[in-house]
């Protein structure tokens, strides 16, 4: 049986390469996406897929691919499971006439899994304002890109919003409500060390994935009543802790999410509670930006898109658009560098490096108001920390603050340290960065 | 026809003795190792052995593991992810503050530890039995859960909470490429499922399946029920913490409690339950069934050329996966092995109908 069964796995598995081979005959760029359209996060994971689907079908129909070269994409499901998602990578890393160009887990977990994997595979790996939070430091973390922002960032910028609105932070009580896994614990050194720095009590409370019971979290903040409140949830952990603030009756004001969790499937379950609930913003929200047209143009109106016209332009929507911009950004930037058609991943990497999004050429892609100018470095893979505060009015996000940058001079010292020791302990030589 | 033991005598207790007594058993078996030992290795490409194979042959190890409890000695446990991760960070543990210790005897050590732990949480075993045993065993899968999420100790005061496991260096041979892996891992299955084997067919053995069957009569005869119990966890956790350390170290490299979380263990509970209870054959069954029949169903739409949209595959995914289990559960509730040992007496009597 065990025979019978091997064999058979293996005309499958022959029968997959044969289909691997015969599509990637044709000079196509090939642009893997890891996605979650199923299991407990799938309310977030969908619209960001959607997002990416859509922006690599808009620059295939409008561009014909990027530099002329189309691109042939590929979904994989991982149900935000960190098995499925090395299965998918290994699935997909090598198809297309040249590989993978990058990989984006949209995964703490699957990140971590697939740091080490990236770099014996040289595939980049973006991880778009998630991730773990050293590997901005690219001397050491070479293929790992955690563009526009980790999660040291996000918590620093949170830390200076509330700072100014409260006029110092000497005495007050700021309590974290994070998901269980390493996503939610990357901010805490920060916002331990801030503690000190900026004079506020800190407590840190984990809820259990998925989150949806989160009962005696909120029965704490009710006892101990803390200025602020910092949520650090995926999925259906967000709308959940808002529905259990109402309960306790800890007013909305005060809560402010990461950008994960600040997006229309965090609030809008909780209907008219979640009103006054704020949250980080990578980018804002809203369909009514140049790319957006030519995604309704190109794409709805062709009745390929992804997912529901009226969802284009959600938050998670939008940037699972600047995520695959930013990869086929790295793509052009690597045609160009190399005189390539297709590149490898090898090739692509340095296209990140030395990726720079001026004002000029973001407005040229149609994403002008959506994200400020990016520079990537060989030191620097994080290219711009920057973010704005928005608040749910019950039907839209509005903004209430304007770009707030994180004080690197702080972070970067500490992201330094981070991966020295990470390089220490893997034994890894980092480069050195003229 | 061709297989039958008519002619075959055994002459001596040794050979009355072996484990595969039939000639044909003998020559399967030696050429299912040795497709496995050289055949995969040569013709395997990295995606099957690093998605598909490696993790198919830890979780078979620790499915024998759980067989061994559950299977021979009839003792339900839900803590088997619970003991694959004390196996997974104590190596860790051991690696990190004991460099100096070879990594293979971190390994064996770790096994220990979990068999210490697994002697512990197996003492309800004498007061309570069958599901209510279930629930006593789901504490220990909620302690290591909250333990190796909250005593940072374990993980090394790691801000994440996610640890990476050290360089695979055995003696001096650097365990990196994927094929390497794959030894490794089968090394280890092939020595462990040796080992069960045997230990099932020894008087230990005997007397786990004297408890299972009914544990009065076994006391009656003179079976210490103490002594069988916490044997039959003691082993079953060493193999499922051994299994933890592979899983840890060879498959994931990096990984959070998430990984050994309840899911591992119902998964590893329905690989027996589908592969069949009390077969060591069974446990490689369920594996393979678990593991690699999701993996298959998500991609046999597109290898037949149909294209469907990822949600559809994997709503799809999860409906014939359910009604599998379901189906096979009704066709034989003994499993998979059951149904091969069916397909082995049907070939004996081939040509004639009895």
């Amino acid at each position: 049986m065990r025979l019978r069964f091997l064999t058979a796995m293996y005309a499958g598995a022959a029968a997959l390469a044969v289909l691997a081979g015969s599509a990637s005959a044709a000079e196509t760029i090939y642009y893997p996406s890891l996605v979650y359209r199923s299991g407990p996060y799938a309310p977030n994971g969908i619209p960001f897929a959607n997002g990416v689907a859509d922006y690599v079908a808009m620059i295939n129909a409008r561009d014909g691919g990027v530099g002329g070269v189309k691109i042939e994409f590929e979904e994989c499901e991982t149900g935000y499971a960190t098995d499925r998602g090395v299965e998918c990578y290994e699935r997909l890393k090598g198809k297309g006439a040249k590989g993978a160009i990058a990989f984006s887990p949209l995964s703490t977990g699957i990140t971590f899994a697939l740091t080490e994997k990236v770099a014996v595979d040289k595939i980049p790996l973006q991880t778009m304002g998630y991730g773990r939070s050293e590997s901005a430091d690219g001397r050491v973390f070479t293929w790992n890109f955690p563009l526009l922002g980790t999660y040291w960032s996000a918590a620093d910028i949170l830390i200076q919003h509330v700072n100014k609105i409260a006029g110092g932070l000497q005495g007050k009580k700021i309590t974290l409500v994070y998901h269980d896994s390493p996503y939610g614990k990357e901010p805490i050194p920060v916002l331990q060390e801030h503690a000190q720095r900026y004079g506020y009590t800190f407590e840190a409370i984990p809820v259990t994935h998925p989150g949806v019971e989160q009962k005696a979290a909120w029965l704490k903040i009710r006892q101990t009543r803390p200025d602020f409140v910092f949520l650090w949830g995926w999925g259906v952990m967000n709308s959940t802790a808002i529905k259990e603030a109402v309960a306790v009756g800890y007013p909305r004001e005060r809560m402010y999410g990461v950008w994960w969790a600040a997006a229309e499937p965090d609030v809008r379950p909780a209907g008219d509670d979640a009103k006054g609930y704020q949250g980080l913003a990578l980018h804002p929200a809203g369909a009514d930006y140049p790319v957006h047209k030519d995604i309704l143009k190109y794409v709805y109106d062709a009745g390929k898109g992804a997912g529901k016209r009226e969802e284009v332009g959600e938050v998670l929507y939008n940037r699972g658009m600047i995520d695959a911009m930013l990869k086929l950004e790295a793509v052009r930037n690597a045609q160009k560098i190399f005189n390539v058609k297709v590149p490898t991943g090898e090739q692509v990497r340095e296209g990140y490096e030395r990726l720079e999004l001026t004002a000029q050429r973001i407005k040229e892609l149609g994403f002008e108001g959506l994200i400020t100018p990016i520079k990537v470095s060989c030191r620097d893979h994080e290219g711009s920390r920057k973010a704005r505060i928005h608040q749910w009015d019950g039907k839209k996000w509005v903004f209430v603050s304007d770009w707030i940058e994180a004080n690197n001079e702080y972070l970067r010292p500490k992201v330094e340290a981070a991966a020295m020791a990470y390089a220490k302990e893997k034994g890894i030589t980092p480069r050195t960065c003229n | 026809m061709i297989y039958r033991e008519t002619g075959q005598f055994r002459t001596s207790y040794a050979e009355d003795q072996a484990i595969f007594r039939l000639r044909e058993d003998r020559i399967g078996i030696a050429a299912i190792l040795a497709i496995a030992w050289v055949g995969v290795p040569l013709l395997a490409d990295e995606y099957l052995l690093r998605a598909i194979l490696i993790p198919f042959l830890i979780l078979s190890l620790a499915a024998i593991g759980l067989n061994l409890l559950l299977g021979y000695c009839g003792q339900i446990s839900l803590g088997t992810g619970a003991f694959m991760a004390v196996g997974a960070y104590s190596a860790y543990n051991l690696a990190l503050r004991l460099p100096e210790l070879p990594l293979l005897l971190d390994f064996f050590l770790a096994g220990l530890i979990a068999a210490g732990v697994g002697i512990v949480f197996g003492l309800p075993s004498f007061r309570i039995k069958g599901l209510y045993l279930a629930v006593a065993t789901l504490a220990l899968q909620f302690f290591a859960d909250w333990a190796f999420l909250r005593v940072r100790w374990f993980t090394n005061y790691t801000p994440s909470g996610s640890v990476t496991a050290p360089v695979l260096d055995f003696f001096g041979w650097v365990v990196d490429t994927e094929r390497e892996k794959y030894w490794l891992c089968l090394a280890f299955v092939c020595a462990i499922a040796l080992l069960a084997k045997n230990l099932v067919r020894s008087r230990l053995g005997r007397s786990w399946m004297a408890i299972r069957d009914m544990d009065i009569a076994a006391e009656i005869i003179g079976i210490r029920p103490m002594h069988a119990k916490l044997s039959a966890f003691a082993v079953s956790s060493f193999v499922a913490g051994l299994a933890g350390v592979l899983w840890a170290f060879v498959h994931l490299g990096s990984w959070e409690p998430l990984a050994f979380s309840i899911d591992m263990s119902f998964r590893l509970l329905f690989m027996v339950i589908i592969g069949g209870m009390g077969s060591i054959l069974g446990s490689f069954l369920g594996a393979a069934f678990i593991t690699i029949l999701p993996i298959f169903l998500n991609q046999a739409p597109a290898m037949i050329g149909i294209r469907l949209s990822t949600a559809m595959v994997s709503h799809l995914e999860f409906m014939i996966f359910g009604t599998l289990i379901v189906l096979f559960l009704i066709w034989e509730p003994h499993g998979l092995a059951r149904l091969w040992q069916i397909g082995k007496e049907k070939m004996r009597l081939w040509p004639f109908p009895y």
